[in-house]
């Protein structure tokens, strides 16, 4: 499917496609043949890969192509001839493993289908691998789609000589709530061993014991025989309690080539040949991987990741594998809903429509008498595709016929808001996944990799490892994220970004400032700000001067899935389709005429602060809300008064919500995986995905297209063709941009005795909407902490791992406290962690002073404040 | 009548051999001052041209590998000794450590002088904590002398020891399982490439060598390449701890050049145990296929052992005589290699469980007809297949053993080997089989 393609004709398309990746020419290469085939291939290759590209399938199980060379398992043996040093081709005395093997020029490989001694070999091989197997195929996970199976069928005896007694271990071993390890299927190839420490750099499992008593297992003080990084620190525990495994841990159930490991999920739920695949795109975040969804009869089982080398390689956050159950949560939202006599009641849709219709219609009239609100605002909410988003956009300037729109349902800024319109709007694949392979160096700014979206930290932990890519972080503290990309942190008071990035100058005294600044200035070399840089006056201008200073370039990484295509969609107050300007003539001139209306509203759009307050203070007439959670906005009290003051809220939603218990009019849409749609990653890059499951439930697009329809002014997106075409025929924007954000610095004075500054953001794994319905998942968490310093913790009077309550006016919450190195007079709370919902308890965010007090009774401060 | 070339065991009967005092007595030491008084470069065409050959089964020749380390880059080089003696029947390098410990430390010094080293690792063997502390004193007796630490002799060299021992591994004697486990990983063999001598220990460059190998390097220097090469054959010069063992009459370690025969080194030793007779014997330890009586006069020189089906490797000369079952003797060695297999690759791991439930069928009488052909192609789909050369190792004395005593194999299908060889005939000492006390108490 292409979501834009060009025609001839028009302008650059909206979204335009990536190119398609073009491997750089090697350097060198290497002619051998394989079979008696000649292939010539880059200098370095494994035979066993080259096998693959002539279509040779050489049977492996520690073998995989995201991972060094282990020669584990033997099962790739392939008879080898090369030349000696006098030329002659002599054969090599033992088969060779093809995939720790390289090519060398004149190489001659002769595998199982041309050598008997490769065939030889590998049945042998095969014939171990099972003595110890269990043959519980039948009711196995794997059973159907098993590489041992499989290559057990292609490359093993059809009957086994063994007869003796078989290796057993108690079945199985919780790795996590979510991951189980069946140790007798284990075929020790180390893949998930070697995931865990090569890939995600968070070693949760490792070998033990040796011989056949080998085996996988977790870290656990008993033994004693483990390598790598132990888990260690509070922070570092699940929410059960017991050292953190990873976010990345459901790969390791991916790339297993047996049944050894399993998701509690999916263990014993389905057979392989019974279910229907469709390809996917994570809802879950701004890095669009690709999945695929496993599906029966109309439920989804199971999700894997797909293979999108330009994107998410093989490996996907298990936020992405396993939360997938809110899609079909009790709460789903079925027929439209209209508030009767003060209670949602099922209607047909065209009963809705039309109340819906007469709703805004009569909230656009101009206000009978003073005092009435009227005018309708419109928040998209930021999971939206980008068609879902385009309708939005659309049918506010043609429809509702007003630019107060805004799809930040977070807090958010008017610098941002500029920000986007002058850097990121319209100019996608700026910045690529390809980019963050090859750059020298990297700054974050307000963004943690790891925990905002898992596919960036995996890429740039990648670059770390193998090619000495340096990271630099802006933030309070180095996570367990940061320092396991060796990164540098340059420790930032909250709302002091702005003074950090402009102390970045190559050559200032300070050695660690210099040293960022001068990586910066090395071609290649990337800025990444992510959205809570929104939050810190004046950082997102600072980051644009940096970017200018060093020559870096400056890229945007939103979390959520439809923030980025929203962007281009025009869903913000000043921002039209393609990164049009509101406020540029020339631009609503352009868009009139692809839209066939007179013109567009001239007076310039309020964004959701302004459009809540309005709403609140009553001179708001209505609301259309799309898929918005009250408790993600940056104040919840303010937006639950303006949804009750505001006289007719309009909710597009999946699940019930306290939007749509304040709604006056409910209209069901359907979630990513009922309808097909386009996500759009932080790179600008579309992502398109068809529709999985069948449904009678209607995308937003079409929901809107159907509303516009019913107020007499037609938006005309009925299908995704339509939209499609519409957004081909718009094209980009060439025209004037908008100005830089000039934002001044404002750093927050510091907390006075007793208080901190709020430091928080978003783990991975939290109490998110699209995350219910997942409790294995869900123990995978972070166990949630809050952290001080050494000093402040001393100060106000908490041991760690005692509990602190951090406090404001509206509420407080108490975790355990992790005393960590950060600055003083600095709390951090996880922002949406069990327990430590932040922005709905506390009111506050990233920045605010907030109280510090141990909590009564639990602390052991004695008269003279030590502990 | 072959003669004994006592060099590293030629003071192991002085009255506290071990001590500083008597080694400097008896020549020690005088091979480091002379290495010092050479540029290093010297001293390896010296090793070279001695033709030494590693003493630790492979019998790469030592001054070779030393050359192979790249140019200097500033960085730091190792040199690792291999001290992790755990072959069933070799036991050459603990005597050596026991009696002589400065000889190994003489020639530390001089090697790490040739190779650029200025931190040497000696792998000690776990189990044999005695001998890791006479080590330990052997060090830090040199150092107090100046043989160690900064500015050795006067030279301007510096060198620091460490002694680590292992946690007891077979697997650890495998030079990048060694190295693996000096880093405080888990002891598994390493993919080579990269071999160790470009990216070893802590990825530098570094050399492994055996104990008795370095050990043989201050007589090099002392004596001249030439004098080395008069002992020996042309290709396996120098001399050689020769350890014999089982069913001998004078069992111990004999030191001889290398080319001797065992029947040679059975007169030296009383011959075989009184009143019997050689049935089979292993040349190297228990992973070199075993010799008969036929082989009695191979000279025990690299190449004349591997033309007549074995190989010399650590000169540990298991002998037993006509009371031997075959079939007891590799079915205990299999147990070993069972219990030692690090697990890494399929065919060792894998492999070795299910020889030894085959075997031991065989012991027990129990075996079937196919089990004989079915251990021929077990070793077979090991034998060069496994990861490193521990499974190799462990096929050898099944392979060799069926080869000549394929008719005790075949016994294994009906008769209990105990009841073919009893136990108690092979023992030196008077003895009650397990099976006869087990006997006792059901009664």
């Amino acid at each position: 499917m292409t979501v834009t393609s060009p025609r001839p004709g028009t302008a650059t398309p909206l979204v335009p496609p990536a190119p398609p990746m073009v491997a750089a020419a090697p350097a060198a290469t290497v002619t051998f043949s394989i079979d008696g085939i000649e292939t010539t291939v880059p200098k370095g290759t494994l035979v066993i890969r080259a096998a693959e590209q002539l279509g040779i399938a050489i049977p492996r199980f520690c073998d995989h192509p995201l991972l060094a060379p282990a020669g584990a398992c033997r099962q790739c043996l392939v008879e080898v001839w090369a030349p000696g040093r006098d030329g002659a081709v002599a054969k090599m005395p033992k088969p060779q493993a093809s995939c720790t093997l390289e090519a060398t020029p004149g190489m001659q490989v002769r595998t199982q289908h041309t050598s008997a001694e490769a065939d030889k070999a590998q049945h042998g091989v095969m014939e171990l691998l099972l003595i110890n197997h269990p043959l519980d195929c039948p009711v196995c996970d794997k059973g159907g789609e098993c590489p041992l199976q499989n290559q057990a069928m292609s490359n093993g005896r059809a009957s086994t000589r063994f007869v003796d007694v078989k290796r057993t271990f108690p079945k199985p071993i919780e790795i996590s709530t979510q991951i189980l390890l069946d140790r007798e299927r284990c075929v020790l190839c180390q893949r998930c061993t070697r995931f865990s420490e090569e890939i995600a750099g968070d070693a949760f499992i490792d070998l033990q014991e040796r011989g056949a008593r080998q085996q996988i297992g977790r870290f656990d003080t008993a033994v004693l025989d483990f390598a790598g990084e132990s888990p260690v620190g509070a922070a570092a525990q699940d929410a059960s309690g017991r050292p953190f495994a990873s976010y990345f841990s459901g790969n390791t159930v991916q790339i297993c080539p047996v049944g050894a490991l399993t998701s509690a999920a999916y263990r014993f739920r389905a057979r392989p040949f019974d279910l229907v695949s469709t390809p996917g795109v994570s809802e879950h975040d701004s890095n669009g991987s690709a999945l695929r969804v496993d599906h029966r009869r109309g439920v989804v089982m199971r999700r894997l990741a797909a293979d999108d080398p330009a994107v998410n390689g093989e490996l996907i956050t298990d936020k992405d594998r396993f939360a997938f159950a809110w899609q079909a949560a009790a709460d789903r939202i079925t027929t439209p809903l209209v508030r009767r006599d003060g209670e949602l009641q099922s209607v047909s849709w065209s009963e809705a429509l039309e109340t819906a219709a007469a709703g805004l219609r009569a909230a656009m009239q101009p206000a009978d008498e003073p005092g009435t609100g009227h005018g309708v605002a419109v928040l998209p909410g930021g999971r939206v595709t980008l068609e879902d988003a385009y309708a939005y956009a659309k049918l506010a300037r043609v429809a509702l016929r007003t630019h107060d729109i805004d799809h930040r349902a977070r807090p958010s800024s008017a610098e941002e808001a500029q920000f986007l319109a002058h850097h990121v709007a319209g100019r996608t694949l700026d910045v690529t996944f390809a980019d963050l392979d090859t750059a020298p160096a990297v700054l974050l700014v307000g963004y943690e990799a790891e925990e905002e979206g898992g596919i960036v930290f995996l890429r740039l932990r990648q670059s770390v490892v193998k090619r000495g890519q340096r990271v630099f972080a802006v933030a309070p503290l180095a996570t367990r994220g940061l320092q396991r990309l060796s990164g540098m942190l340059l420790e930032t008071v909250p709302g002091d970004e702005a003074r950090m990035l402009d102390a970045l100058v190559p050559g200032v005294p300070d050695a660690e400032l210099a040293d960022a600044a001068d990586a910066l200035t090395q071609a290649g070399a990337l800025i990444l700000v992510g959205e809570r840089a929104a939050t810190s006056p004046g950082a997102l201008s600072a980051a644009l001067r940096l970017a200018e200073r060093t020559g870096a370039r400056l890229a945007w990484v939103p979390r959520r899935a439809g923030e980025r295509g929203a962007v281009e969609a025009g869903t913000l107050p000043g921002l039209l389709p393609g990164g049009r300007p509101v406020d540029d003539p020339a631009a609503r001139a352009d868009l009139a005429a692809v839209w066939g209306v007179d013109g567009l509203p001239t007076e310039p759009g309020r964004d959701l602060r302004e459009i809540l307050a309005a709403a609140a203070d009553g001179s708001l007439g209505a609301l259309v809300v799309g898929g918005v959670q009250v408790a993600d906005l940056p104040d919840p009290e303010l937006a639950r008064r303006a949804l009750d003051r505001v006289p007719f809220v309009v909710s597009l939603e999946v699940r019930e919500s306290e939007v749509t218990a304040r709604a006056d009019v409910v209209l069901p849409v359907a979630p990513p995986v009922e309808k097909p749609g386009t996500f759009v990653t932080w790179e600008g890059r579309p992502r398109p995905f068809p529709q999985a499951l069948t449904s009678r439930q209607l995308p937003d697009h079409r929901v809107l297209h159907l509303l516009a329809e019913a107020l007499d002014a037609p938006i005309g997106l009925p299908t995704l063709a339509a939209v499609h075409a519409e957004l081909d025929r718009l094209g980009g924007w060439d025209g004037a941009r908008a100005e830089a954000p000039d934002v001044p610095a404002a750093p927050a004075a510091p907390a006075p005795d007793g208080h901190a500054l709020l430091a928080t953001w978003h783990q991975l794994l939290d109490e998110g909407r699209l995350q219910t319905g997942e409790p294995f998942l869900a123990g995978t968490a972070k166990r949630p902490v809050a952290r001080l310093s050494a000093a402040t913790a001393a100060d106000v009077g908490v041991p760690d791992g005692g509990l602190l309550t951090v406090s404001t006016e509206a509420g407080a919450i108490t975790l355990p406290l992790l005393v960590s190195d950060m600055p003083d007079q600095v709390v951090w709370l996880p922002t949406n962690a069990v327990g430590s919902a932040v922005r709905d308890t506390l009111h506050a965010d990233t920045g605010a002073v907030v109280r510090l007090h141990a909590e009564d009774g639990v602390t052991a401060v004695d008269e003279e404040g030590t502990w | 009548m072959a003669h004994l070339t006592p060099v590293l065991s030629a003071h192991w009967d002085a009255e506290r051999s071990w001590t500083l005092p008597v080694y400097e007595a008896g020549g020690g030491y005088r091979g480091l001052r002379k290495a010092l008084t050479m540029a290093p470069a010297d001293v390896l065409t010296a090793v070279k041209e001695s033709g030494l050959r590693g003493r630790g089964g492979a019998g790469f020749p030592a001054g070779m590998k030393w050359g192979f380390l790249p140019a200097p880059d500033g960085g730091p080089r190792y040199l690792v000794v291999n001290a992790d003696e755990s072959e069933p029947g070799t036991c050459k390098d603990m005597p050596l450590l026991l009696a002589s410990p400065q000889e190994l430390i003489e020639g530390i010094v001089i090697t790490s002088y040739a190779i650029g080293c200025h931190h040497a690792f000696v792998y000690v063997r776990g189990e044999v904590l005695h001998i890791t502390r006479r080590l330990q004193q052997a060090v830090e007796a040199a150092r107090a002398a100046g043989y160690l630490g900064s500015d050795i002799l006067g030279s301007g060299f510096d060198l620091e020891v460490t002694v680590h021992a292992g946690a007891g591994a077979y697997i650890c004697g495998e030079e990048t399982a060694l190295l693996d486990s000096l880093e405080g990983l888990r002891g598994q063999p390493r993919l080579k490439p990269p071999f160790p001598a470009v990216a070893g220990l802590y990825a530098r460059p570094t050399v492994v060598n055996n104990v008795e190998t370095i050990a043989s390097v201050p007589g090099i220097l002392r004596g001249g390449a030439s004098w080395f090469t008069s002992m020996g054959t042309e290709r396996s010069s120098g001399h050689g701890l020769f350890s014999l063992s089982g069913h001998v009459t004078r069992p111990g370690q004999y030191e001889a050049p290398l080319g001797i025969t065992l029947r040679e080194l059975l007169e030296l030793a009383g011959g075989v145990r009184e009143g019997h007779e050689l049935k089979f014997w292993t040349p190297g330890g228990s992973s070199t296929p075993l010799f008969t009586a036929e082989h009695l006069d191979v000279p025990l020189d690299y190449e004349s052992v591997a033309t007549a089906g074995s190989m010399l490797g650590t000169r540990a000369l298991q002998i037993f005589d006509e009371t031997t079952s075959v079939v007891r003797a590799v079915t205990r060695w299999t147990e070993f290699y069972k219990h030692e297999s690090c697990g890494k690759c399929t065919p060792c791991r894998e492999g070795t469980y299910w020889l030894l439930q085959v075997l031991q069928r065989l012991e027990a009488g129990q075996g079937t007809s196919a089990d004989i052909e079915l251990l021929l192609d077990l070793c077979d789909n090991i034998l060069g297949r496994a990861f490193c050369a521990l499974g190799d190792g462990a096929t050898s004395c099944i392979t060799s053993g069926i080869q000549y005593f394929r008719d005790e194999f075949e016994a294994g299908t009906h008769t209990p080997a105990d009841v073919l060889f009893p136990p108690e005939r092979s023992s030196v000492f008077a003895y009650t089989p397990r099976s006869a006390q087990l006997a006792g108490v059901q009664r």
